[in-house]
């Protein structure tokens, strides 16, 4: 018996041991990479590390500068960046919209067990890697040189990035879904639309509308940044204010509240709509 | 036993509502939807959209993004002509060599566009252009003057000038100026993808390169094709790997950089580890106030400190995740199941100990899978940062769209970028599912 007992204790210490010593050697490695790699970035960087850390605060000081003496023309400022806010917020809402049309549509054609063509989910998952591959400033410079500056390039190029991101999560929640009221509707003659639109939809429209609530958040950075690329909105007053140079950056300093403020606001309320969802029980 | 009883009577009455409002949803919600886009489509001025929509930029992009063109240009001040892909100097076919649709004899060059269409530079800076189904242009120059045997009206894929005639037919385009006669020709695929002109290897296929006898005496013929290739200088197909791999490294810094610093943060954020409630308070406003201040504006921000370069990409994409990986890590920290705590505890463990093997086990696999996936998503955001702050691939696309004409080579920076942010989707999935699931 003691025999078995110390075989089993010195199997499991070595076991811990090896264990150890591959996480050891797993942590060493990222150890290694993470510090060439920052040596390496550093070193291909305009300006240094260790140089610039301590110009870290000259920028906000700068636009503090510029901002302080004109505090009472900030509400203005405001006011006037507000439309250009809305775009921002349109080019947002827009393309989560179309990109949950087109997300639905493609994660129902990509689910086994409820697909309208069974043998081409393989596709349908092919082009939504794609599509979600695809980074949203591709698709945006792209149009931009053919229908020009505007909020359109943003938001066709956002949706086109939301279909897929979207389409992957959709056909997670797809899969759990139950398939007896697709069956019972099937029994009843039901085309392929309505069973998807009676016997899915009802089931996973929570879920659904939890994902694209955060798609939603994710979209309002994104088409801010693609403003500053020349697709209308926030960003691209902000590049406008940016490019005048120092002595006027209290424009900026409104365009960089505005966006802050915004980017809280919606963060707070959908994280606040997806816990009272997921709170429900809805799944 | 049932405390109420329900009359079928109200029954009715409480389904029917229920009906009535799933009806009024049913109908409302697309009504809602409708407007709001029927709002956005006059806010966004679609109509107007067809009017700014440059139908003939789409055109030449698509053209481009297949096609190649050569240009024949005779510089007229001095009688010199020059073959070249592109209008490139790098591109430029060395001295005595032309493709066999061009032949320069002395002065003169003739150019079989194709299709019959024939171009011929002639001596004292004069032009002919034969075209089968419209008759020989003729041009030449008059003291500062362009002078042609066409006739008014001209037709619209001809504009003349006084001082510049261009043709444009289906096979190429001609244009003549006092200083210069030009002449593209379009080819099909993108020519010097894998050698230029100086190479050796050009017009050698990969069989006679990998088992054919030595091309180049001075060097192995895979080490010295491999060396053409990767110093490629009209694709420069070096530089484009650097930048990718720069782009990978700015996701990679970023992402683990926030991972690591958050994970202290996130337990003194976290209720069950922190019983300091105005230092939670004032870490969780941090890490809003962190991920509030978009990307976008801590890119802004870096940039000035750190100047351009991958650097400044890392840092902000650092800045930001670190704001949502404390939110995310803290909430997964006051999530975790106390049992584990105390039953280390019980064993007399001390704090460090319960923390290694009471809480890390439990969270490792949920923070491992949230860090995977936002460093597949911070690979694309890079390619964004990299295009404002002046890094990686994303500088390459933006400084080669600029230029509205090296088409091609967006298109090549497309589907590296695609197939980069693909290939670090399965790395990532095949990571989540070797270190979570342990497969």
């Amino acid at each position: 018996m003691s025999f078995v007992e110390t075989d089993f204790r010195a199997n499991y210490v070595a076991l811990v041991a090896r264990k150890r010593l591959y996480g050891g050697i797993m942590l060493a490695i990222f150890a290694l990479l993470m510090i060439s790699g920052f040596t390496l970035a550093d070193s291909r960087n305009a300006g240094g590390f260790w140089d610039g850390i301590l110009n870290v605060f000259d920028f906000p000081a700068a636009v503090w500068e510029d901002t302080a003496p004109k505090l009472d023309q900030l509400p203005g400022h405001l006011v006037t960046y507000f439309p250009s806010l809305v775009e921002t917020l349109n080019i947002a809402a827009v393309a989560t919209l179309v990109g949950t049309i087109f997300g639905t549509l493609l994660s129902l054609l990509s689910t086994r067990g409820i697909a309208r063509w069974p043998r081409l989910t393989g596709l349908f998952r092919r082009v939504m890697d794609i599509m979600r591959a695809v980074p949203e400033i591709v698709v945006a410079l792209v149009l931009i040189f053919v229908l020009g500056g505007g909020p359109v390039p943003a938001m066709i190029a956002i949706a086109f990035h939301t279909s897929g991101a979207l389409g992957k999560l959709f056909s997670e929640v797809n899969e759990n879904a139950d398939l007896k009221p697709v069956e019972g509707l099937a029994s009843v003659g039901a085309r392929w639309g309505q069973r998807m639109w009676l016997g899915i939809i009802p089931q996973v429209s929570p879920n659904y509308f939890s994902y694209a609530l955060l798609r939603f958040e994710i979209n309002i950075r994104a088409s801010a940044i693609l403003g500053f690329v020349g697709a209308g909105g926030l960003g691209y007053e902000l590049k406008n204010a940016m490019s005048w140079g120092q002595g006027k950056y209290d424009e900026a300093a409104a365009i960089f509240i505005l966006l802050f403020l915004t980017i809280v606001f919606f963060d707070q309320i959908s994280s606040h709509i997806r816990n009272r969802l997921t709170g429900e029980g809805a799944h | 036993m049932p405390t109420d009883v329900i009359s079928a009577g109200d029954l009715r009455a409480r389904i029917d509502t229920r009906f009535a409002r799933k009806k009024a949803l049913a109908i409302g919600l697309p009504v809602v939807v409708a407007a709001y886009l029927a709002y956005v489509f006059f806010a966004f001025d679609i109509p107007g959209l067809a009017d700014r929509a440059r139908m003939d930029n789409a055109r030449t992009l698509t053209s481009d993004m297949v096609s190649y063109k050569t240009h024949v240009t005779r510089d007229n001040r001095d009688g010199t002509t020059e073959v070249s892909i592109e209008g490139e100097r790098k591109g430029e076919y060395p001295p005595g060599v032309t493709p066999d649709w061009v032949d320069m004899q002395g002065e003169t060059t003739v150019i079989d566009l194709g299709g019959g269409q024939i171009v011929t530079f002639l001596p004292d800076t004069r032009l002919s252009v034969e075209l089968p189904d419209f008759g020989t242009i003729e041009a030449g120059m008059e003291g500062r003057d362009v002078v042609t045997n066409l006739e008014e009206p001209v037709p619209d894929w001809i504009s003349l000038s006084r001082t510049r005639l261009a043709i444009t037919t289906d096979e190429g385009r001609v244009s003549f100026t006092r200083n210069r006669t030009e002449v593209f020709n379009y080819f099909p695929g993108w020519e010097l993808f894998w050698f230029t002109f100086e190479s050796p290897y050009k017009d050698h296929g990969v069989g006679e390169i990998v088992f054919g006898p030595r091309i180049d005496p001075e060097r192995s013929n895979f080490a010295g094709a491999w060396h053409d290739f990767w110093h490629n200088t009209m694709w420069s197909h070096s530089h484009v790997a650097w930048a990718l791999f720069e782009t990978i490294l700015m996701a990679f810094l970023g992402t683990f950089g926030a991972a690591v610093i958050s994970l202290p943060l996130a337990f003194l954020a976290a209720k069950n580890f922190t019983p300091l409630g105005p230092l939670r308070f004032a870490l969780r406003r941090m890490f809003d106030l962190f991920r509030g201040i978009d990307g976008l504006i801590w890119t802004i921000i870096l940039a000035r400190a750190f100047g351009p370069g991958p650097m400044t990409g890392a840092l902000a994409i650092l800045l930001t995740d670190t704001g949502s990986f404390g939110k995310m890590f803290s909430e997964a920290l006051e999530n975790v199941d106390g049992k584990q705590i105390e039953g280390v505890a019980s064993t007399g463990a001390a704090t460090a100990h319960r923390y290694r093997f009471g809480v890390i086990p439990q969270i490792t696999p949920v923070l491992l899978s949230q860090v995977l996936y936002f460093f597949e998503s911070n690979t694309r955001s890079a390619t964004i940062i990299g295009a404002i702050t002046g890094g990686g691939i994303g500088l390459l696309l933006t400084q080669a769209m600029i230029t509205q004409k090296d088409w091609e080579e967006v298109t090549y920076y497309i589907i590296l970028v695609v197939l980069m942010v693909m290939a670090m989707d399965s790395l990532s999935g095949w990571l989540r599912r070797k270190l979570i699931k342990g497969e």
